[in-house]
């Protein structure tokens, strides 16, 4: 749901402002008091609560075997979802952006969907429609599948929260970009796959790398859709968000904390990359 | 958009629009339509009873309310934090303005459980910000406030993202230019910027509120989730889940997602009339 503009905002340097002092002080000292109770402290105490019993404790609550599994299951998943919706998005970006045709205005809203729905109904859905409860689920289960309470749910869930990211970096790039290319590319003899590969491909390689990063940090630290679906059977269906979570309500803080902190680095490293895709981007262009 | 320039007779030239569109559609219905479908279909498929007695009942009403009232107050809150933050960054210079540029989006990047027990823990009796409010008698764990603390952090770069570009674009000169006019630097704001920034504002706001009201791993653990006092819309539907009640939850979310899809059909009437303004 986020507006196309939203990236652009770093990259343009801005006007300087001719506010008396006063005044820019006083607003520079507002944002960093925000900053330090919603930003800074909630990231400090992340790693104070993680080593406040030493950095033996710390280790230890990371390499136990139940969190191993987790961090194993977390990585399986977004294995198999990035390239689904990075495929996907590919897909979607050319028809959008290389075609005309009737309804694509309706397409590209339904695309940003999963952006409007709460993580807890995204699980729902999910249970709802292959649930063992349901007529097609049972029948799975007959069969010896099973997919809520188990990896498949915890994947198709997933698939859904992280749908958008990929296509909506994609469809505002490759719009601007224009067909002009790919066309005089194929006039002159090209194969439309050698026209993607050669052509389109290396103009939107870091908005595809982007869209990428984004759907991978919100597929590792997804938890509500993913809490629904899992069943939270330790070892089994627990992803590191849900890892942290039991721990948390087990009053284990170090520990739930310590787990915590690998998220959270993931988090900071996520906006580094962030940072230099878009100055990439930005010089593409 | 140059989508509409070629409409109609163009000649295709390119290839894989069937192969693309084929499997667009595709894969769209298959994770996004034919699920979600599953809550119009249950919805529609109980007996009108179930449905209404379920979203009807005072612990449902109760969680609604809750969940609306905080997303409103936090997204309020969100629009003069955001427009503050997007100010400052976009129109000062100073050490760090990078570092916090960046750092506006943390809470999209990270994972909203942490947030959760990172609030709770702070703001609990004897964490960093609980114990000073402790002794002026505010305590905001198991409360909607706290509720609300959680959902500012999630909504506010929805506002930033949305201002930020548009501050941007602006020329100081316009002020300049008001100013030496013999406005004032309050008229000038009022008169002038917010105007100009308002659609954007409001789709921030929009946003940051329509974020809030599904929002889910942020809130349970600050929440407390008490019966008829802290328990949010979403947790409710957890509940039903739990407890089996298929119905009950396809019918309390089936008016969350009418909330949500009412509020994106909004933004898009905001975004045209955004559009409109800057013609």
């Amino acid at each position: 749901m986020q507006t196309n503009n939203t990236r652009q905002a770093t990259i343009i340097p801005g006007p300087r402002s001719k506010d008396p002092l006063a005044v820019r002080v006083l607003l520079i000292a507002l944002t960093f008091l925000f900053f330090a109770g919603f930003i800074f402290m909630p990231l400090a105490l992340v790693f104070s609560q993680a080593l406040q019993k030493g950095i033996q404790l710390y280790l230890d609550s990371i390499v136990e075997p139940y969190a191993i599994e987790a961090v194993k299951l977390t990585l399986l998943t977004a294995a198999i979802v990035v390239p689904l919706n990075a495929v996907f998005g590919l897909t979607a970006a050319w028809a959008i952006s290389k075609f005309s045709f009737k309804g694509k205005t309706l397409l590209v809203s339904l695309l940003d969907l999963p952006f409007a729905v709460s993580p807890v109904i995204a699980g729902l859905i999910f249970v709802l429609l292959v649930g063992s409860r349901t007529p097609f689920g049972s029948w799975l289960g007959e069969h010896g599948i099973k997919i809520i309470f188990s990896t498949p749910g915890i994947v198709i869930a997933t698939l859904f929260v992280t749908f958008p990211f990929v296509a909506r970096e994609l469809i505002p790039l490759m719009e601007s970009q224009g067909r002009e290319e790919e066309e005089a590319a194929i006039t002159l003899g090209a194969k439309g796959w050698q026209v993607f590969r050669i052509i389109t491909l290396p103009n939107i390689r870091w908005g595809l790398m982007y869209g990428m990063i984004l759907c991978t940090a919100r597929s590792i630290g997804e938890f509500g859709a993913v809490s629904v679906v899992s069943g939270h059977i330790r070892g089994m269906t627990n992803t590191i968000p849900l890892h942290v979570e039991i721990l948390y309500s087990e009053y284990n803080y170090t520990a739930s904390f310590a787990v915590a902190s690998i998220l959270v680095f993931l988090a900071l490293v996520t906006i580094a990359i962030k940072g230099v895709v878009e100055k990439n981007v930005h010089n593409n262009q | 958009m140059n989508m509409t320039l070629f409409k109609g007779k163009q000649r295709k030239i390119l290839p894989g629009f069937g192969l693309s569109m084929g499997y667009t559609v595709f894969y769209l219905s298959a994770i996004v339509l034919v699920p979600l479908s599953t809550i119009v279909i249950s919805a529609f498929g109980m007996n009108p009873e179930t449905f209404f007695g379920a979203i009807s009942s005072p612990r449902v009403l109760a969680s609604y309310k809750l969940s609306i009232s905080t997303a409103f107050f936090a997204s309020l809150f969100d629009a003069v934090a955001g427009f503050l933050t997007a100010w400052t960054l976009v129109r000062y210079r100073f050490p760090g303005r990078k570092i916090l540029d960046a750092l506006v989006d943390l809470p999209f990047a990270l994972p909203t459980a942490v947030a959760g027990i990172c609030f709770a823990t702070l703001y609990s009796p004897i964490g960093w910000l609980g114990q000073f409010l402790a002794k002026v008698n505010i305590e905001l764990i198991n409360k909607p406030s706290g509720i609300v603390i959680a959902l500012i952090f999630i909504g506010f770069p929805f506002v930033v993202r949305t201002v930020q570009p548009v501050i941007a674009e602006l020329e100081p000169e316009i002020e300049e230019s008001a100013q030496s006019l013999g406005a004032t630097r309050w008229q000038t704001f009022r008169k002038i910027l917010l105007p100009h920034l308002f659609p954007a504002l409001l789709t921030g706001i929009t946003l940051a509120f329509a974020r809030g009201i599904g929002e889910y791993g942020s809130v349970i653990f600050i929440a407390g989730n008490l019966p008829l006092k802290t328990e949010i819309a979403p947790l409710m539907i957890m509940t039903k889940l739990d407890q089996f009640d298929y119905n009950g939850a396809s019918a309390v979310a089936f008016v969350l997602l009418l909330i949500s899809f009412s509020m994106l059909l909004l933004l898009n009437g905001v975004q045209r009339w955004q559009q409109k303004a800057y013609q």
